[in-house]
């Protein structure tokens, strides 16, 4: 299995091991340190160790570069099912992936195939640069830009300095995926993705990182300042890797990550309803009703990331189809109603839990769980996408 | 009569494309994103570009390509039988 196989292609033998597997780390593993990494903001570095010892940071890196070959779908269903035990763990191995299917995708040159090798054989963790200070969030716009020393051709090198208002666990990752003009003289559009190796980049905080949820991700601000392999600069335009794949990869992995916090909720609910049956047979619980209206959310919501997930399978080789309008604004509004969703969801458990889902100390606390959903709308702001998907819309045609 | 389309392309170009550079220092066949156009600002280019000769890009026309330079744009008009805009 690699993610460039045909669609629907996944075998459920693999999706079900995966699964397994990413339960087990999530009970063993992600859920022990959990509320520890979410009080001290810490990186959850049992967890991504856990994801290296099972060769998972390879995950979508294909057999043939020594990687587990997984697919999108199986990727997001590990996503989603760590989630459920810490989602900033999941949020850290998903943004790995996004970098991870950037490379395998777009990064043909010898170089970068050796790298993606190095990947898989060195279970490296790649994080990512692609917002700068004074662009507004906006990543297909770069002020930075990669100064080239020395002749084309082998040897040559590529300097860099960005001021990254966000660099998720940026002093953790091996690399750090970094967008920037192409050149000096490049409009701010014109962008490439060059892999900066940790080993040659030099990270300056410009901000901390004390947030409402997702506070294991350290994300915090850095001017970053890097030399590298000019060879590890991607082929493709950024600007092509951008809607192509990082986009899509991560509205499903996001998208699936949510939908693995919201299940966690929805179950906690649905755990307090039981036990409370349990006490009072014959008697339906006062919390029944609203739990039936939560699972309607819930199918709803599962219906539509498993439904894009197909969608994307359907075209992910063909960039005339990603690049369609109708592919664009279904693919930004899955991100805009995941991240609305799973906020919903989490409120309506807290209603049905009611003060054992509002105190910390319960098996049935959603504390962390709600605060953690709240990152979804506002970690990658739902009204900069509304606005893009206004402006695809204008272009959009009946047919 | 065909360089007429065109200078109205390029005086379009010059008020809606946001580049990063002067059009007058395009050729018909640069390519425009090269030259600073965002995806944004490619939208706002076919709004005026429907608007100035009255017509409406179909599905199949609403792709990157499409706005990627001058000549591509006279081209899609011309298919859409704008007049003057056919070679």
């Amino acid at each position: 299995m690699s993610i460039l196989t045909a669609p629907g292609t996944t075998d459920p033998s693999v999706l079900r091991e995966a699964v397994a597997l990413a339960h087990r780390i999530g009970k063993e593993t992600a859920a022990v340190h959990a509320a520890d990494v979410d009080r001290e903001g810490r990186f959850p570095k049992e967890t991504v160790d856990a994801f290296r010892a099972e060769r998972l940071l390879g995950a979508m890196v294909p057999t043939e570069l020594g990687g587990l070959g997984h697919d999108v779908r199986t990727t997001a269903a590990i996503v989603r099912t760590v989630a459920r035990y810490c989602a900033s763990s999941a949020m850290i191995l998903a943004m790995h992936h996004i970098q991870v299917a950037s490379l395998v995708r777009h990064g043909r040159s010898e170089a970068l195939r050796d790298y993606a090798r190095r990947v898989a054989a060195e279970q490296l963790l790649l994080a990512s640069a692609t917002t700068e200070v004074g662009i507004g969030g906006n990543t297909r716009n770069s002020s930075c830009y990669v100064e080239r020393v020395g002749d084309d051709g082998p040897g040559q090198t590529f300097k860099v300095t960005k001021q990254a208002p966000v660099i998720s666990y940026g002093q953790y990752a091996d690399a750090i995926f970094t967008t920037a003009r192409r050149a000096e003289d490049s409009p701010a559009s014109d962008q490439v993705l060059a892999v900066c190796e940790s080993a040659a980049v030099h990270l300056t905080p410009l901000s901390g990182w004390d947030t409402m949820g997702f506070r294991g991700t350290c994300s915090l601000g850095f001017t970053l300042e890097a030399t590298g392999d000019a060879a590890l600069i991607h082929d493709d335009s950024f600007g092509d890797i951008s809607a192509q794949t990082m986009l899509p990869v991560a509205h499903l992995l996001w998208g699936s990550l949510w939908l693995g916090l919201a299940e966690e909720a929805s179950w906690r609910a649905q755990r307090f309803v039981q036990k409370a049956a349990r006490k009072n047979p014959g008697q339906t619980p006062p919390a029944s009703a609203r739990l039936a209206a939560l699972m309607v959310t819930r199918q709803e919501f599962a219906a539509s990331v498993d439904s894009m997930m197909t969608r994307y399978e359907q075209i992910q080789d063909d960039p005339e189809a990603l690049g369609s309008i109708d592919f664009m604004v279904a693919i930004n509004t899955l991100k805009i109603s995941a991240s609305t969703e799973v906020v919903d969801v989490v409120n309506q458990a807290l209603l049905i839990c009611g003060i054992q889902g509002y105190r910390e100390d319960t098996e049935f606390s959603l504390g962390r769980l709600l605060r953690d959903a709240h990152g979804a709308a506002v970690m990658v702001n739902n009204d900069r996408i509304a606005g893009n998907t206004a402006q695809l819309a204008l272009m959009q045609r009946e047919f | 009569m065909s360089s007429t389309v065109t200078d109205s392309i390029r005086a379009l170009l010059a008020e809606h494309a946001r580049l990063g550079v002067d059009v007058a220092s395009l050729s018909d066949t640069d390519d425009l994103y090269t030259a600073g156009m965002t995806s944004h600002a490619s939208v706002t280019v076919m709004l005026a570009c429907e608007d100035e000769w009255d017509v409406e890009f179909p599905q199949q026309m609403l792709k990157k390509s499409t706005f990627a330079s001058i000549a591509n744009i006279r081209a899609a008009l011309a298919e859409l039988e704008v007049e003057g805009a056919s070679a």
